[in-house]
């Protein structure tokens, strides 16, 4: 199982990132192999619509959940359309929200906002 | 002459200053751009409407010729179009019309459908002509509506007032762009001054002629003065902080036809815009 994170740094012992469509990087975790993976996000400096391709980096990397504080309307159809779960992160450290997800203790993100649109993410 | 009345943030004056300038002039026409929100028909109440419809075209994809190249994906630089599980997802409110993808697709695997956004009102006030752009309540952007207002000659009367929307996106330069001369509404809060240091930045970055009216003024430390003066910026006029002139325009009066103090404080506004913009004409044709 791939499990996909968008993080501030590219190290394991990075916090979560914030924002989903304009983090900076995305931690692709192999949850079998124990093996971890840093990808750039292009989508991070979109004029507009930095959700919808984040969203698709997340899809093409072949990821199985996404793990996020936070997805706008767009990218959650996105991921939704491709049958990635996203569940909601609960604190900033990615090692803890891996350890908790393992464990089955974080929540789908079920409250999904409209996107930033010209404030941010658009 | 194509005047626009701009500010950084709503409520600031914009449309009590266009509709009394409008109001002031020999040969007037208002066009209201603030598409998101206009009121400036309110205190018109134009007559002889006739409406025309804004649409814009949005790609439509047969999945069927679609064979996931992705031309269309990498080429939209507003990513409106997302491939997942061998399917082109499109999304109408992040796409700008610009046709790119319909013109790459290889597959002439896109078309194009027309979406409405909104509508364009003209009618008459007074002798004065009324244009009111509207957008649909839930549409992304009313960029398309000012592009649909603006691209007719509209410079058929002497004085053209611009009621523009507030801030300083792409709504609001697809408003200024033309224009001859831009008036800066600035009212007196912290606040206020710093959405007039956005829009100041904007007129410059345009190469517009403009000044600043200063609204809800009054007697002591005014913060949009001082920037105006640390930033020599003109100061074209002043209107008052003054309840009778707030009540009157609150019940959707236009003050300059009421009353003759407010009708000169208006005029003298705009006779000072006038000279600017033909002694700006006069130093680009010497």
């Amino acid at each position: 199982m791939r499990i996909v994170i968008p993080v501030e740094e590219k190290s394991m012992g990075s916090n979560v990132s914030e924002i989903f469509g304009r983090t900076p990087y995305f931690l692709i975790y192999d949850k079998e192999n124990k093996k971890e993976e840093f990808i750039e996000n292009t989508a991070s400096n979109s004029r507009g619509g930095a959700g919808i391709k984040a969203a698709q980096i997340v899809v093409d990397n072949k990821g199985d959940v996404l793990l996020t504080p936070q997805c706008g309307r767009n990218a959650t159809d996105v991921i939704k359309g491709a049958e990635i779960k996203i569940y909601k992160t609960e604190s900033r450290s990615v090692k803890e929200n891996i350890e908790k997800f393992n464990t089955g203790t974080l929540l789908p993100l079920d409250n999904i906002h409209s996107g930033f649109h010209g404030h941010g993410e658009k | 002459m194509k005047i626009a009345v701009l500010s950084g943030k709503g409520g600031t004056g914009k449309t009590l200053l266009s509709v009394n300038l409008a109001s002031v002039a020999d040969n007037a026409e208002y066009i209201d751009c603030d598409v998101e929100e206009p009121n400036g028909y309110l205190f018109f109440k134009p007559e002889n409407i006739e409406i025309e419809k804004v649409n814009v075209k949005i790609p439509e994809v047969n999945q069927e010729l679609c064979n996931g190249c992705r031309k269309c994906v990498d080429f939209c630089k507003y990513n409106a179009l997302a491939y997942i599980n061998e399917k082109l997802v499109i999304f109408d409110d992040i796409c700008h019309s610009c046709s790119g993808c319909t013109l790459f697709c290889p597959q002439n695997a896109l078309t194009e459908k027309e979406k409405n956004i909104g509508e364009i009102q003209r009618g008459i006030s007074n002798g004065i002509n009324i244009t009111t752009g509207i957008m649909n309540t839930g549409e992304a952007s009313g960029t398309s509506i000012i592009k649909n207002i603006l691209k007719e000659d509209f410079n058929k009367k002497d004085i053209t007032i611009i009621d523009s929307p507030p801030g300083s996106a792409c709504i609001v330069m697809e408003t200024i762009k033309d224009v001859d001369y831009c008036i800066l509404v600035a009212e007196p809060t912290l606040f206020g001054v710093h959405n007039l240091n956005m829009v100041h930045e904007l007129v410059n970055l345009f190469g517009k002629s403009y000044g600043v009216v200063l609204n809800k003024d009054f007697d002591g430390k005014n913060p949009a003065e001082d920037f105006c003066l640390d930033n020599n910026i003109k100061i074209l006029g002043r209107i008052p902080f003054d309840s009778e002139l707030g009540k009157i325009n609150s019940e959707g009066i236009i003050a300059a036809r009421e009353n003759e103090k407010y009708k000169k404080i208006f005029s003298n506004i705009l006779q000072r815009v006038i000279k600017e913009v033909e002694q700006g004409e006069a130093i680009i044709n010497s």
